[in-house]
């Protein structure tokens, strides 16, 4: 085993909340090191610069690690899921393959039990978060518009991205209908900000953005922390966290790019790993000591999985509209996002408004819901449907139920021979009633907009990567993993920042939320470094 | 070097390949398409199966036992029949199948500017989006705000 220097803090994990954590606590002067399984991304490795950039959604840029198999991916077992899961291991983490939407969590999500009856609140809430938001914000560099009186007000530094012409005609059907409309929170850059150029709309930029203008930590957070003095390891794949005789985390093992096992010893663990990846490494990370895995006397490490489960109702209409020749996010609504007593569910979703794809994307997107034919009638329907397409998705909150988990799959294991995550997940009763909901509505704004061949995806198509819940932050040690500012209950100097400390799920995109999180976690250390493992 | 020492089909898949991709895509001379067993359009299909050939190999299989190993004989309504009773049965190999020649075939030169289309990869010139009519947002401006203050709120309330 190889011996490594001993440093303050090892951070695992580069993505969105790694990031965040890493440069916020650069400005202490401490050794910082961050262990990265995959590798950097230039802006040339992306798919929008060749012809095959539609084919390469579904191979080197898919959004499950298990169909785009990677050297850099570990495998997924999600078979006993109708929820797949997304995530990209890379520099930048998930924020490299990102849709960009930026919406925050409302201040009701924070206080579910409180307002709602259901789940548990958090132990920290909105306005403790409200100026992580905002630098966040700031370092991420958001687009939007202000006076939203669907959200809490906010400040964003770029105006929002065009409606355009699929957005002006979701506008006129919700404006019909009364109902609620904003355009949407995004972190793609619509005016040149701090070293990125503005959008010049390369289309759908899930599989990253050769411009730039879609903010990734690698071109936000990055940069600065490593000019901070932080080092960035990459192609280190962490086993375990090992603890020492104290009981304290001693350190890291990992496997370097040749599979050389390494030791990287530190006097502070974050774990920054993703709420699938961090509590696989708790898990594979049991001892002697903790027979049950590292820091998990709650026996929650691994459970109340939250997924966001995510119906995408689609339809045409006669326009030619913007198509895929622009970013899919355009605008929100919050109409139903809150309680309603009148429902027969408890909390909401926001709709999210998408404009078209490319002509790849959307034929096989229209022969995968079966209203695009093959055979003599192909060209004919496929007219009505390129450039036409109007989508909404619906972006629904689960709550957090323990059978929901990640667990060690006890045969399938990565390149590394470490153990895989299995997942094992059902989608509630409330959280159907909600989808139900929300697809009708959208089937009523599509078809107030005109459109006609609707069409309802439920599930199985559309898994976001938002993956929640997995080691809860809370006060009680016996119902949490982390405390209110997270820190292990168990062990006194392992942290986590990632989306596993969520205690619920909210229905909104995530990764503006785990970085506020992170944010406010590295604050909380450097402000009790005195007396961090009391 | 040939499309099938490229994709790692024999000459004979590639055969079944073409007909089973010109049934799925015919081509329309009217509209200026052509089929996607057009040689270009085959061949870019055939070279990018990649990972999924077991799938696709799996396609063609399932679809020639379905036609009793017949299919290039059949009538154009009863290729249409087959073809979308199969891929309406989904599965990998179905999925495999649809992808490859979709993504081949709406990346085409032709195909893409018979549709109106530019024949180029997005980045770098980009694409012109629109404003579009912000004055749609008036009647939005003027709501109250309605999210959850819970420094107000109490439970119930909601």
């Amino acid at each position: 085993m190889a011996p490594n220097d001993k440093v303050d803090v090892l951070i695992i994990g580069s993505g969105a909340s790694g990031a965040a954590v890493a440069w916020s606590l650069a400005e202490m002067k401490m050794r910082i090191l961050c262990l990265e399984q995959g590798d950097w991304m230039k802006p040339t490795d992306f798919p929008s610069n060749g012809r095959d950039w539609e084919a390469r959604r579904y191979t080197d840029f898919e959004i499950s690690p298990n169909r785009r198999g990677r050297d850099t991916d570990y495998p997924i077992n999600d078979d006993n899921s109708l929820m797949k899961i997304a995530n990209f291991n890379g520099v930048g983490g998930g924020t490299l393959i990102y849709t960009a939407h930026w919406p925050r969590m409302h201040p009701s999500d924070f206080r579910v039990k409180s307002l709602d009856g259901v789940a548990d609140d958090w132990p920290v809430d909105y306005w403790a978060l409200e100026r992580f938001y905002d630098e966040n914000d700031r370092m991420m560099g958001v687009s939007g518009l202000a006076g939203d009186p669907g959200v809490p007000p906010r400040h964003p530094p770029m105006p929002p991205i065009g409606l355009g012409k699929t957005g002006t005609r979701y506008a006129q059907a919700m404006n019909r209908l009364g109902w609620h409309w904003w355009p949407s929170d995004t972190t793609i850059a619509t005016t040149d900000y701090e070293g990125r150029a503005a959008c010049i709309n390369l289309g759908h930029c899930t599989p990253g953005c050769a411009q730039g203008a879609k903010a990734s930590t690698d071109i936000t957070y990055w940069p600065l922390a490593l000019r901070a003095g932080v080092e960035l390891r990459t192609r280190c794949r962490v086993r375990e966290i090992t603890t020492d005789e104290h009981g304290m985390a001693a350190g890291a093992v990992y496997y370097d790019a040749d599979g050389v096992e390494h030791f990287q010893p530190a006097e502070v663990v974050i774990l920054a790993c993703n709420g699938v990846g961090t509590p696989r490494l708790l898990l594979n990370s049991a001892s002697a000591r903790f027979p049950d895995g590292l820091a998990n006397s709650s026996g929650l490490v691994g459970k109340n999985l939250m997924l966001h489960p995510w119906p995408i109702v689609s339809g045409y209409v006669e326009e030619t509209l913007d198509g895929g020749r622009g970013p899919i996010n355009c605008i929100w609504s919050k109409q139903f996002y809150e309680t309603d007593p009148a429902r027969d569910f408890v909390r909401g979703y926001t709709l999210q408004f998408g404009r078209g794809t490319g002509p790849a994307n959307q034929a096989m997107v229209g022969a995968a819901s079966g209203l695009l034919p093959w055979g003599r009638d192909h060209h004919r329907r496929y007219r009505t449907m390129l450039d036409h397409r109007l989508s909404i998705g619906v972006a629904c909150e689960d709550l957090p139920e323990e059978h929901n988990r990640v667990t060690l799959d006890p045969v399938l294991k990565d390149s590394n021979g470490i153990p895989a995550p299995r997942i094992d997940y059902t989608i509630s009763e409330n959280t159907r009633r909600m989808m139900e909901h929300g697809i009708a509505r959208a089937e009523e704004i599509l078809t107030e907009a005109g459109a006609t061949q609707l069409y309802a995806s439920r599930t199985a198509l559309n898994y976001p990567g938002h993956l929640l819940g997995t080691a809860r932050m809370g006060t009680d040690p016996e119902r949490s993993v982390v405390n209110e500012w997270g820190r292990s209950h168990d062990v006194k100097n392992l942290f986590i920042v990632d989306g596993s400390i969520w205690v619920t799920s909210g229905g909104v995109n995530p990764t503006s939320t785990i970085q506020a999180l992170a944010l406010y976690v590295a604050d909380q250390m450097k402000q009790r470094l005195a007396t961090l493992f009391d | 070097m040939n499309a099938s020492s490229e994709s790692g089909l024999i000459d004979a898949e590639i055969r079944a390949l073409g007909e089973v991709a010109g049934a799925m895509i015919p081509e329309n001379a009217d509209l200026g398409m052509p089929g996607a067993d057009d040689p270009v359009i085959l061949r870019d299909i055939a070279c990018s199966l990649g990972r999924d050939l077991p799938l696709v190999r799996e396609a063609l299989m399932a679809i020639a036992a379905r036609s009793r190993r017949a299919f290039a004989a059949l009538d154009q309504g009863s290729r249409d029949t087959l073809i979308n009773d199969y891929f309406a049965q989904g599965g990998a190999a179905a999925t495999a199948l649809g992808r490859a020649v979709l993504g081949a075939y709406y990346r085409d030169d032709r195909v893409l500017l018979a549709l109106g289309h530019e024949p180029r990869p997005p980045f770098p010139k980009g694409y012109r989006l629109e404003q579009g009519d912000w004055s749609l947002l008036e009647p939005v401006r003027r709501r109250p705000s309605f999210w959850r203050d819970d420094r107000i709120v109490t439970a119930g309330e909601g």
